[in-house]
C-alpha cells in the first residue's frame, strides 16, 4: 500500500500546485479527500484514461463539487488530460471549472456544485449499471456539512430501497463547513448512526489512511443486498499548512509565500 | 388538420401519454420511467406492468426522482419522469437547472394538471407559473400538447431531442381538435386557421376556447387567424413575425400566468423584431385557488369572450 500513500502525496501537491496558479480556492475540502481519490484512482475503480466514455467503467461522482481541483490533479496524473492544463483552473475557456462539469472534463462522470445534488445522480447511474447488465460500480463522495441537504436522505433512501449494493458512498467527515464547525452550524456529529438507520453497510475509517479506506472499499464491494457508507474521520484542510487547523478554510486565499511553505511541507512531511 | 366539430376525447389524455410510452418503450431500451408517488395519477400503471424493471418510483421526493433521471440519463437512457407540473418544475428547478439542463442531459419531465386543470386539488396545486420557471434555463424545451393525435405525434420526436424536455401534460380529456394524421414539429407553430385581422396565438386548453373565439369574433367582422404554439420554448419567431405582419395584432392565450410565459415569450420576440398590438389572455398574476375547472376558467379570464374582447382590443390598437 506505499505506492497508494505516495500516490496520494503526489495528488496532495499537485492541488496545492493547481491552486498555487490562483491565490485562492477551495482548499480546505478538496484537501480533505486526497486519500481516498488515491484509493479510488490508484486501483479501486475500474476505468481506462485511455477511454474515459467506456460505458461499462466504474463511475465516481464527487457531489461535493468544490473538490473538483483535487479530482482534477488525480486525474492528470492518471493521463486523462496533460498536466499543463492544470494552471488553467478557473480561467476563461477553461477545461478545469472550480467544480466538476461531466462535459468540459475527461475522466468527470457527473456535473456538480449544487450541494446533494450527486447523492441522486449517483443513484441513478447504479441503478442505469444495474439496467444495462454491467458489471460496474458507482462511487460517491459527499461532505458533510453537505449532509444538511434533505435531497442525500432522499436519495440514500432510493439506493438502499432498490439494494443498490453497486453503490458505494464516501463521506468526507471533515468536521468543518462554509460556515464554521459542522457541531455548530448543524450538529451531524451522529452521521455514521444515521447512515446505518437508514440500510447502509456503514464502515468508519481514518480518511487519511489509504491503506484502511482501501481495505473498506474492498469489503464494500463484497457486500451483497444494500448499499454502502464509508464514514471518513479527516481534517478539512489535510497536509496544508495554511489551511488545516483553521476554522474557515472552505474557500481561502493565500500568499505565494504560505503557498511555498505549504508544499516544502507537504513534500518532506507526507 | 383540424376536426369539423370539437368535442371532448373519450378517454383521459394520460391514457395517450402511457399507452405512447409503452409503445415506444417496446421498440426502444433506452426508455425508462420515473414517478414520485404519483403513478396512479399520471396513469403510469401500465408502463409499470410492461416494464417493471424500468419503471422507478422515488416516493414522493421529486428532487431525487430528477437526480435520479439524470444519472439515467446519463447512463444512455432516455427518462420520462413524472409529478403534478408544480413539484415537477417550481419545488425541483435547480434539480433541472443544474443535474438536466446544465449537465446537458436529455430528461424529460412531465407535469400534469395545468394551470386550472388543478381545480379540485387548489392553489397549492395550481402551475400557473411552471413555465415560466423553467423558461429561464437556457436550451431547454417546454412543450405542452393539445390533445391525442399531437401528443402521439410529438412524444417520439420528444424523446429523440438532445436536451431536456419539459412536457406539460393534461391528464383529463381533451378537447380533441386535430384530425388523425395530422403532422407537427418541435419548435414550428402549427396554423390552425387562416386569418388577416389579428393572429390567436394559443396553447392546451387555450386551444379550443381560441378557435371559439374566432367563430364570435368572425360574426363582427373580425378575421382571427388561430395558431397554436405548442412549444413554448425555442418558440417560433418565425412565425410570430410572420403573423404579426400579415394580422397587425397579436393575442396570446395561455391556461397560466401571463408574467413570464406564453405571452412573455411572444412578447420578448416581437419587440426586438415586428412590434404589433399584443393582448395578453391568461391568469393576470394571481394565484391559483380551488373550485371546478368552469368556475376557475372564468374567474381568471380563459374565457373564448374572455379572448374575442381581447381581439377587439388589440385591433383599436392597431394603427
Amino acid at each position: 500500500m506505499q505506492n497508494l500513500k505516495a500516490f496520494a502525496k503526489e495528488i496532495r501537491l499537485e492541488t496545492l500546485r493547481v491552486f498555487e496558479a490562483r491565490g485562492f480556492g477551495h482548499v480546505g475540502g478538496a484537501m480533505s479527500v486526497v486519500e481516498t481519490l488515491a484509493v479510488l484512482y490508484g486501483g479501486a475503480m475500474r476505468v481506462d484514461p485511455k477511454n474515459p466514455d467506456w460505458p461499462g467503467r466504474d463511475r465516481l461522482v464527487v457531489s461535493k463539487g468544490h473538490a473538483g481541483p483535487a479530482v482534477y490533479a488525480a486525474l492528470a496524473m492518471l493521463g486523462y488530460f496533460d498536466k499543463a492544463l492544470l494552471k488553467t483552473l478557473n480561467q476563461p475557456g477553461t477545461t478545469l471549472p472550480s467544480h466538476c462539469d461531466r462535459l468540459k472534463t475527461p475522466g468527470i462522470d457527473m456535473t456538480t456544485g449544487s450541494l446533494g445534488q450527486g447523492v441522486s445522480t449517483a443513484v441513478g447511474i447504479a441503478v442505469g449499471q444495474k439496467l444495462s447488465g454491467f458489471d460496474a460500480r458507482t462511487y460517491l463522495i459527499i461532505g458533510d456539512g453537505e449532509c444538511d441537504e434533505g435531497q442525500v436522505w432522499e436519495g440514500l433512501m432510493l439506493a438502499r430501497h432498490r439494494k443498490l449494493d453497486n453503490l458505494t458512498v464516501f463521506c468526507d467527515r471533515n468536521g468543518q463547513q462554509l460556515d464554521g464547525f459542522v457541531k455548530d452550524v448543524l450538529d451531524t456529529s451522529d452521521l455514521a448512526e444515521k447512515f446505518a438507520a437508514f440500510g447502509f453497510f456503514t464502515q468508519t475509517v481514518n480518511g487519511h489512511d489509504t491503506e484502511e479506506i482501501a481495505a473498506a472499499v474492498e469489503k464494500a464491494k463484497a457486500n451483497k443486498e444494500s448499499p454502502s457508507m464509508i464514514v471518513l474521520n479527516t481534517k478539512k484542510g489535510y497536509g496544508c499548512t495554511f489551511a488545516e487547523g483553521q476554522e474557515f478554510n472552505h474557500h481561502i486565499a493565500f500568499t505565494a509565500e504560505q503557498m511555498k511553505e505549504a508544499l516544502e511541507y507537504a513534500e518532506k512531511n507526507l | 388538420m383540424l376536426k369539423k366539430t370539437f368535442e371532448k376525447e373519450p378517454h383521459m389524455l394520460r391514457e395517450t401519454f402511457c399507452g405512447t410510452l409503452v409503445e415506444m418503450a417496446g421498440a426502444d431500451a433506452r426508455i425508462v420511467a420515473l414517478d414520485a408517488d404519483l403513478m396512479s395519477s399520471s396513469g403510469m400503471k401500465p408502463f409499470k406492468k410492461a416494464f417493471p424493471e424500468r419503471f422507478i418510483n422515488c416516493g414522493v421526493a421529486e428532487a431525487n426522482m430528477v437526480g435520479v433521471a439524470a444519472g439515467l440519463a446519463s447512463m444512455g437512457f432516455i427518462p420520462f419522469a413524472h409529478s403534478f407540473g408544480t413539484f415537477a418544475t417550481r419545488r425541483v428547478c435547480d434539480q433541472v437547472f443544474m443535474s438536466c439542463a446544465y449537465a446537458r442531459l436529455p430528461v424529460k419531465i412531465v407535469g400534469t394538471d395545468p394551470g386550472v386543470c388543478a381545480a379540485y386539488n387548489g392553489g397549492t396545486h395550481m402551475p400557473l407559473e411552471d413555465m415560466a420557471v423553467l423558461r429561464a434555463i437556457p436550451e431547454i424545451v417546454l412543450v405542452e400538447p393539445t390533445d391525442t393525435v399531437q401528443l402521439k405525434n410529438l412524444m417520439p420526436q420528444i424523446a429523440a431531442l438532445d436536451a431536456t424536455v419539459y412536457i406539460r401534460l393534461l391528464r383529463k380529456n381533451a378537447v380533441a381538435v386535430f384530425e388523425e394524421g395530422a403532422a407537427f414539429e418541435i419548435g414550428k407553430a402549427a396554423t390552425l386557421r387562416e386569418g388577416k385581422d389579428v393572429t390567436l396565438v394559443c396553447s392546451g386548453i387555450m386551444v379550443a376556447v381560441a378557435l371559439e373565439a374566432a367563430d364570435m369574433l368572425a360574426k363582427a367582422d373580425i378575421d382571427a387567424r388561430v395558431v397554436n404554439m405548442f412549444t413554448w420554448k425555442p418558440v417560433d419567431g418565425e412565425a410570430l413575425e410572420k403573423c404579426a405582419g400579415e394580422t397587425g395584432a397579436i393575442v396570446t392565450c395561455e391556461n397560466h400566468n401571463v408574467v413570464g410565459g406564453l405571452g412573455s415569450a411572444c412578447a420578448e420576440h416581437l419587440m426586438k423584431t415586428r412590434p404589433v398590438p399584443l393582448e395578453t389572455v391568461g391568469v393576470q398574476d394571481h394565484f391559483g385557488e380551488v373550485g371546478p375547472e368552469d368556475y376557475l376558467r372564468g374567474k381568471f379570464g380563459l374565457s373564448a369572450a374572455d379572448v374575442a374582447a381581447a381581439a377587439k382590443r388589440a385591433v383599436a390598437r392597431k394603427g
